[in-house]
């Protein structure tokens, strides 16, 4: 009874959503209040609102905690082992490497003086955005930083943690006093303001369009790769090992970006938050 | 035929009508609360305890080395110092030995020379002693031929003097002296 039920339901669907032919696309890589673990089934998620707002927990929302709770749990691990010994072993190595990268190569050069105080949130950028974007190639998994409200969220932080930075080391008035460059004649003052006042968002707003175009691109490709296989049923066999071969190779590619797009994240965090610290440049 | 049921799943069952540049306004919420969440557990969990002992283990590193370091320059020192003394000592030794030899041979010199001179008093000593005895004996020689010439005469008085006696007391007389 209820079998027929649901069958009906997914006829109606399939029948509704046939018209467009890249949906299945779409609909792997967008948000969703239900996690997918076809063909085993689903779990639905809770809808949830605050102040009128609609908070309901989403597939991207759930993955995102998954990925913070693995970080907490492995971080711990890592911040145990140090009591033990200073002597770095096994998965310590790993995240020491990151963690000294991050520090040496990131955040010390581009921030400077004082670069102790913004290090644990560039770090927390840094291992969250990574972890994300690789959390995107597991299978049933999804990736939180393809949806344009995660990376518009880690921005609109970078945002806040820049003009904080400024605000700190050079004070409310100073900081957007730096912002023009000194000896303007006035009559120019009026170009260069909003100019300035528009540099402070395209720089956030660059972050999460890099960072969201990058991560979802991949996917994309893949998706449509495997689907050029369904697309060309006729030679299935000449379309397969093509399809699939350079799925895996996009899938190898993917790795990569998801490394060098956390590291650019954080870099360019790390490069605008030294820019509003140290003016003078 | 179950790969055409998952291939029309795949590709049919789409849901919702969005798109992907949808900014759902829940999601940015829950990302920051989710986030800074996290930036806080891990500063205090995890960040600061790690930053912590890798600032120690550098600190640890720079200061064994340094001290190595300074080990090593207080050991070359020391080196230094031993060859120093072992050069001077040896020295000190040489000037000993040196000095030693020179006493010995002084001492040689003037044994062998008290020796010598002792000897040649010895000599004198016993020459002088010889002379003195010879002196002695030529002394009691000329009493004695003194007294034998007396004795002589004494027996020529007394016997009656003529002209063969005479002769024959003179002739007794020199045969007497060139017996002595």
């Amino acid at each position: 009874m209820i079998n027929t039920l649901q069958d009906t339901v997914a006829v109606a669907d399939t029948v509704h959503k046939s018209e467009g032919g890249s949906g299945w696309i779409l609909d792997h890589v967008l948000d969703s209040h239900k996690i997918d673990f076809e063909p085993f089934g689903s779990i639905n998620l809770p809808h949830l609102s605050l102040f009128g707002l609609d908070i309901s927990i989403t597939k991207h929302i759930f993955f995102s905690w998954i990925v913070a709770l693995i970080l907490i749990v492995l971080l711990v691990v890592v911040a145990k082992s140090y009591k033990k010994s200073l002597i770095p072993k096994g998965i310590t190595n790993l995240f020491e490497l990151i963690i000294i990268f991050v520090r040496d190569e990131i955040v010390k050069p581009t921030i400077g003086k004082g670069y102790e105080y913004f290090l644990p949130f560039h770090l927390t950028i840094f291992f969250f955005v990574l972890l994300s974007n690789l959390f995107g190639l597991i299978p049933y998994s999804t990736t939180v930083t393809s949806n344009i409200a995660v990376t518009a969220a880690l921005a609109g932080i970078s945002f806040v943690a820049i003009q904080f930075g400024g605000i700190r080391s050079n004070g409310f008035f100073g900081y957007f006093k730096g912002l023009i460059p000194s000896g303007m004649p006035a009559l120019l003052l009026i170009i260069i303001i909003p100019l300035e006042i528009l540099g402070l968002f395209t720089k956030p707003f660059a972050l999460c369009i890099r960072l969201f175009a990058n991560m979802i691109a991949g996917h994309v490709v893949i998706l449509s790769l495997i689907g050029l296989i369904f697309i060309f049923k006729a030679f299935v066999y000449v379309v397969a090992p093509v399809a699939v071969g350079f799925a895996l190779f996009i899938y190898l590619l993917e790795i990569l970006v998801a490394l060098i797009q956390a590291y650019i994240f954080t870099m360019l965090t790390a490069l605008f938050i030294g820019m509003a610290v140290h003016q003078e440049h | 035929m179950l790969t055409g049921l998952n291939l029309s799943i795949l590709i049919f069952a789409s849901e919702g009508g969005g798109t992907i540049i949808d900014v759902n306004p829940g999601v940015i919420f829950w990302t920051v609360v989710t986030f800074v969440i996290l930036m806080f557990i891990l500063k205090k969990v995890a960040w600061k305890p790690i930053l912590t002992a890798l600032d120690q283990r550098e600190t640890l590193i720079r200061e064994s080395l340094e001290k190595a370091e300074n080990a090593k320059e207080e050991a070359e020192k020391i080196l230094l110092k031993n060859q120093e003394m072992l050069a001077k000592a040896d020295e000190e030794s040489k000037k000993l030995v040196n000095k030693s030899r020179e006493y010995a041979n002084g001492l040689k010199e003037q044994m062998l020379k008290e020796s010598k001179e002792q000897a040649q008093k010895i000599v004198n000593d016993a020459t002088l002693e010889i002379e003195r005895q010879r002196e002695a004996a030529f002394e009691e020689l000329k009493s004695q031929v003194a007294e034998i010439a007396v004795h002589a005469a004494e027996k020529i008085l007394r016997e009656n003097l003529n002209m063969e006696t005479q002769k024959k007391i003179a002739d007794n007389f020199i045969n007497e002296i060139t017996k002595n």
